[in-house]
């Protein structure tokens, strides 16, 4: 007792020293196990959303940023394709096409604009409030709602998509009409509204007032000199909302295919097997696995160098307590000189190492345990950046 | 108290021998130690204390033969029968003056750590004038102070002999005395006798005998 209350005695007096010791001990023994954690959290996250997505439509290009963008909702995305596409896989009766238009984003959340389809498709249930009904409702994420303090009556505002957008694209408030039950997946951070709302969003659809008819037939069009055009869709103003253009021109991120049954799902795929088709069909669980094996062979290589690294923060704590110890050597003569017993001296350098590390295990835990606790949370961050 | 009979010890590669046929310190005597630089005096107190053992011949702590103990029969010994003051203090920053005073007692065996140490710690500063200061670290208190608390820590274990190496050395002339006089005074009240290496010539009237190294190196010298 005597060694570790000198000890403690001495690690104390010491702060600034000991804090630095400590944490960086604390980081080299957290480090390695958060890793491996997310890493396991990744895969899981990963695997789990892959499997539970049979095919993904999309641009032709990049297979990786079509399946995080269409699953994880990531800021990388290739071209969109068309409601056409939609329609295509629709008039087959081979499979549900489940089109998503991720192409916004508010208060760091991405707005994913679809069909009431993936709701089910995906599981989601309403834990408060309600579901979509009408253009310009949104419902939260469950992280989203608890992050924000928002829920059914409160509005968000969505995030222009490029600062320097010339378009003209209004911000669009919208209307948050209910929470989704929180289900540890990366729709527990996005803002789901119907596609036709994120339309409007991108300035194909819009409302104003100040525009009228004049002939009897309606082929007249008048616009007053100012036209305003509405940020928010309400019950009042809900009829001015219209779309210009095709609807089968309209842009699509991704589209979600459930075939009907497995042959339906070959065949869909063997439609879009040509290289020269601009549109692609993949198979997320392919291009994860692909991506998850990639990720853990990598990761063998960062644990070879985390344990380079680890040992030589070691080394270099190591060293600072040996240099502490020599600095130290006039106390040691004078316990020595003063017939300190035999072994007080290892006891008490040994009790102020168990007690740095004891410290530093103790916070290395902690973070550990934060980041576990978290770690939904974290890895859906992780996929979407 | 002490007694040293034909003593001779030379350190390893080392040109200097010193070399003791006799010397005596009989209880609550006080001897001053004096001489130049590099003649002895503190090998002198090491090998009374067991800190270094002596080539040849023989050194008596009352009944026991110190130097033909092994090393933890002499640290025993030291912690129990010896008290060391130093020149530079040799206090611990991190551990207040209480702390300092209470240190013998938490690197030694055989002495426990209880509520009469601890009273007995602070009346010995008390009498030192440190009373109010025992929660002050060394980087807070003066010189003379630091030496007052290393004065109590040699004191605290009740040792029959004090070796003070040049322990008023570092002190202004005003503190040596003052330091002096509570050397003189603790280590009679406690009954032990007193070795002290010491330089200073102005002092030496106030010890009972002094022993002289520079010309002779062990003779003794009466007042």
């Amino acid at each position: 007792m005597n060694a570790f209350h000198l000890a403690f005695a001495y690690l104390r007096f010491n702060w600034i020293r000991s804090l630095v010791l400590v944490l960086v001990t604390a980081l080299i023994l957290a480090v390695p196990i958060i890793s491996q954690v997310l890493l396991n959290g990744s895969r899981a996250a990963l695997t789990d959303r892959a499997d539970a997505t049979p095919l993904v439509l999309g641009s032709r290009g990049s297979q990786l940023d079509l399946v995080m963008n269409a699953l994880y909702f990531s800021e990388d995305r290739a071209e969109p394709v068309t409601m056409a596409v939609t329609d295509t896989v629709w008039n087959t009766g081979l499979g549900l096409p489940i089109p998503m238009n991720t192409a916004f984003e508010t208060n760091g959340s991405r707005i994913i604009g679809t069909s009431l389809d993936y709701f089910d498709f995906r599981g989601l249930e309403v834990a408060d409030g309600r579901g979509i009904a009408v253009l310009g409702e949104a419902v939260l994420g469950a992280d989203v709602a608890a992050r924000l303090a928002l829920g059914p009556g409160d509005t968000v505002v969505s995030s222009p998509e490029n600062l320097f957008d010339l378009d003209g694209v209004y911000p669009l408030e919208l209307n948050v009409v209910g929470v989704f039950a929180p289900t540890g997946t990366p729709d527990d951070e996005a803002v789901f509204v119907d596609i036709k709302t994120s339309w409007v969003i991108s300035g194909i659809g819009h409302g104003h007032d100040g525009v009228m008819a004049t002939g009897a037939e309606g082929e007249d069009i008048v616009a007053a000199a100012s036209i305003l055009e509405f940020n928010r869709i309400t019950d009042e103003n809900i009829d001015s909302f219209h779309f210009h253009g095709d609807p089968a021109s309209y842009p699509v991120s991704a589209i979600i295919l459930v075939p009907s049954d497995e042959r339906a799902g070959t065949i869909l795929r063997g439609r879009y097997l040509d290289p020269e088709n601009p549109v692609q069909v993949i198979v997320p669980k392919d291009v994860v696995g692909d991506l998850v094996d990639r990720i853990f062979r990598i990761k063998t290589l960062l644990d070879a160098v985390s344990l380079i690294i680890g040992t030589a923060a070691l080394a270099a704590i190591g060293l600072a307590i040996f240099l502490s110890y020599r600095l130290r050597a006039r106390e040691m003569q004078t316990a020595f000189k003063l017939g300190a017993r035999r072994g007080m001296i290892v006891r008490l350098l040994a009790a102020e190492t168990f007690i740095l590390l004891s410290i530093a295990g103790v916070i290395s835990l902690g973070i550990v345990l934060a980041v576990q606790s978290r770690g939904d949370t974290i890895v859906a961050w992780l996929l979407a950046t | 108290m002490i007694e040293i009979s034909d003593l001779s010890f030379a350190y390893p590669g080392g040109d200097f021998r010193l070399t003791i046929p006799s010397l005596r310190l009989d209880a609550g005597e006080k001897v001053a130690v004096v001489g130049p630089s590099g003649t002895g005096k503190t090998t002198l107190l090491n090998l009374i204390a067991g800190i270094t053992v002596p080539d040849n011949g023989t050194v008596h702590l009352g009944e026991t033969e110190i130097s033909k103990l092994g090393d933890s029969a002499r640290r025993a010994v030291r912690a129990s029968q010896i008290g060391f003051v130093f020149q530079d203090f040799a206090l611990l920053d991190y551990l207040n003056a209480r702390e300092n005073i209470l240190y013998p007692y938490r690197i030694t065996s055989g002495a426990k750590l209880d509520g009469a140490a601890r009273t007995r710690a602070a009346n010995l500063a008390t009498s030192c004038g440190l009373g109010d200061k025992l929660d002050r670290h060394p980087g807070a208190l003066s010189q003379g102070e630091q030496q007052r608390v290393a004065l109590c820590r040699a004191l605290v274990m009740r040792p029959k002999l004090i070796l003070a190496d040049e322990a008023t050395g570092n002190l202004d002339p005003e503190n040596k005395s003052a330091i002096l006089d509570l050397l003189f005074e603790r280590t009679a009240e406690h009954g032990a006798s007193l070795l002290a290496v010491t330089h200073d010539h102005d002092l030496l009237p106030r010890f009972d005998r002094i022993i002289d190294f520079a010309a002779f190196r062990q003779k003794e010298v009466a007042l």
